[in-house]
């Protein structure tokens, strides 16, 4: 089994290096020649300079919705963890895993229904 | 035809036996010399399997240039070589020597490492995906989870784009698209249950096995309910139309990615359909029988099944207008979510009761 993972550890090498390689080759080959106009913030056709300076500011508000669907995508991940060692030792085990995992999935979609009754899966 | 089906283990056996007796000679300990002579074979099948990556990837631009085209009654790109055949040799150049433009006031170290950061899992799941028989570059017993934990690696990608870019828009843009990546990731993950309750394994080479018989799209119901609800969202992940709010055109500039240039973007668009052909690749290893088929190669087999929901996918990507963001969410939970628990129930239901799997 170790030596499974090895070859996953060359992979994972060979992601790190994959990329790296175009960029290095981009770096030998491609023009550096920098000015203030190609580098300014690109604001759809106006100057980022001339706009006021309240608009200026490239920190927008984050939302508070990100953070709900972000919760909610932990708590279903985790359900998800819990599902995957019971699928696989399904055939071996019998009803009383059917009924046990159906109210653990119960649970979970009550907390699901909640969540839309109160309207947190919106985008508004 | 026999020598057509194992070609490519023969010459895999053929490199590993010649590699065998050279380092053999160097005179080391045996387990020193076998974890070397491993090490190297290794190497060499991640660097063809991702080769043939790279290949597939340049293909796909032509095709999809190509299809759409067609699609939209015009004749695509004829100029670049036969049939615009080297379009994607005259692409790669241009990205390799466009200047490499990185804004004032960003963030130097994320603005680089981003496109790093999304490419990467694409060449992860590469390592465990089963081309054709016997071809698999490692057969971990954990497959599935294997490919879904490096997939979520990807989302991460998207808002170093966005965070490290100076620009309000780049930050909209690749929070949406990480908002949009992790509520699609939820059905994605929880339609594999199924196939796993079907095969009794993680393992990616069991599960292709095992469909020896009858591949698991035509376990009816829940194969085809469960193909479909991966299909869709594996889709909204890879962030094709009509999925593609965070990176369409006329909708937030070029979302996540619009300060970057030269062969940083190129490796964004390479992501894209290194990721897209990943899920497809996935799609048919779990739901369409991996490499099973009658007179073909299995090798040949595989290939044309991924292309086969490759063009599906990009028909859908022709034909369909792009959804707005909150019926983009909505889908996901109140659609997807629900239905994908629903199979998991009546999958043990018809295990345990109709005696299938």
């Amino acid at each position: 089994m170790l030596d499974r993972y090895g070859i996953v550890a060359i992979f994972a090498l060979l992601a790190v290096i994959f990329p790296a390689v175009p960029l290095l080759l981009s770096w030998v080959v491609r023009p550096k020649k920098p000015n203030a106009a190609k580098r300014a913030t690109y604001e759809c056709g106006l100057e980022f300079e001339d706009l006021p300076e309240e608009a200026q500011n490239v920190w927008v508000q984050f939302r508070v919705q990100y953070y709900i669907y972000a919760l909610i995508f932990v708590v279903f991940d985790v359900e998800v963890v819990y599902l995957y060692p019971w699928a696989v030792a399904y055939n071996a085990l019998g009803l009383f895993a059917l009924v046990e995992m159906i109210v653990f999935l119960g649970i979970l979609i009550l907390a699901l229904v909640y969540a839309w009754r109160n309207g947190l899966l919106e985008w508004a | 035809m026999e020598i057509l089906n194992k070609l490519f283990t023969n010459i895999y056996d053929w490199i590993n036996g010649w590699l065998n007796v050279l380092i053999g000679g160097l005179g080391l300990r045996p387990d020193v010399a076998s974890a070397i002579v491993a090490a190297i074979m290794a190497l060499l099948v991640g660097t063809v399997v991702l080769l043939f990556g790279v290949n597939t990837v340049l293909s796909l631009i032509w095709f999809e240039r190509k299809v759409a085209a067609r699609v939209q009654d015009r004749v695509g790109p004829n100029r670049v070589g036969p049939f615009g055949l080297l379009q994607p040799v005259a692409d790669t150049i241009k990205m390799f020597i466009k200047e490499d433009i990185v804004p004032a006031n960003a963030d130097g170290l994320v603005h680089l490492l981003a496109p790093m950061v999304a490419l990467a899992p694409a060449v992860l799941a590469f390592a465990v995906i089963p081309f054709g028989q016997g071809m698999v570059p490692v057969d971990i017993n954990i497959g599935v989870l294997w490919i879904i934990s490096v997939g979520s690696i990807g989302t991460i990608g998207l808002f170093m784009a966005g965070y490290g870019s100076n620009n309000k828009y780049a930050l909209l843009g690749g929070m949406r698209a990480v908002a949009q990546a992790i509520s699609y990731e939820v059905p994605q993950v929880l339609t594999l249950v199924p196939i796993i309750l079907l095969a009794g394994s993680l393992s990616l080479v069991t599960i292709v096995n095992k469909q020896s018989t009858l591949w698991y799209i035509f376990v009816l119901p829940i194969g085809l309910i469960g193909f479909v609800t991966y299909y869709i969202s594996a889709l909204a992940e890879v962030n094709r139309t009509p999925f593609d709010i965070p990176e369409g055109e006329s909708e937030i500039v070029a979302g996540h990615h619009t300060e970057y240039s030269g062969m940083k973007w190129g490796l964004f668009y390479l992501a894209e359909y290194f990721n897209f052909f990943i899920v497809c690749a996935i799609a048919v290893t779990l739901f369409l029988g991996g490499w099973q088929g009658p007179l073909l190669p299995p090798w040949l087999w595989f290939i044309l099944k991924t292309y086969a929901l490759i063009l599906f996918g990009m028909w859908i990507r022709m034909t369909l207008p792009r959804f707005r963001v909150d019926q983009l969410m909505k889908f996901a939970w109140q659609v997807l979510v629900p239905i994908a628990l629903f199979n998991i129930v009546l999958t043990g239901v018809f295990m345990l009761f109709f005696k299938i799997g």
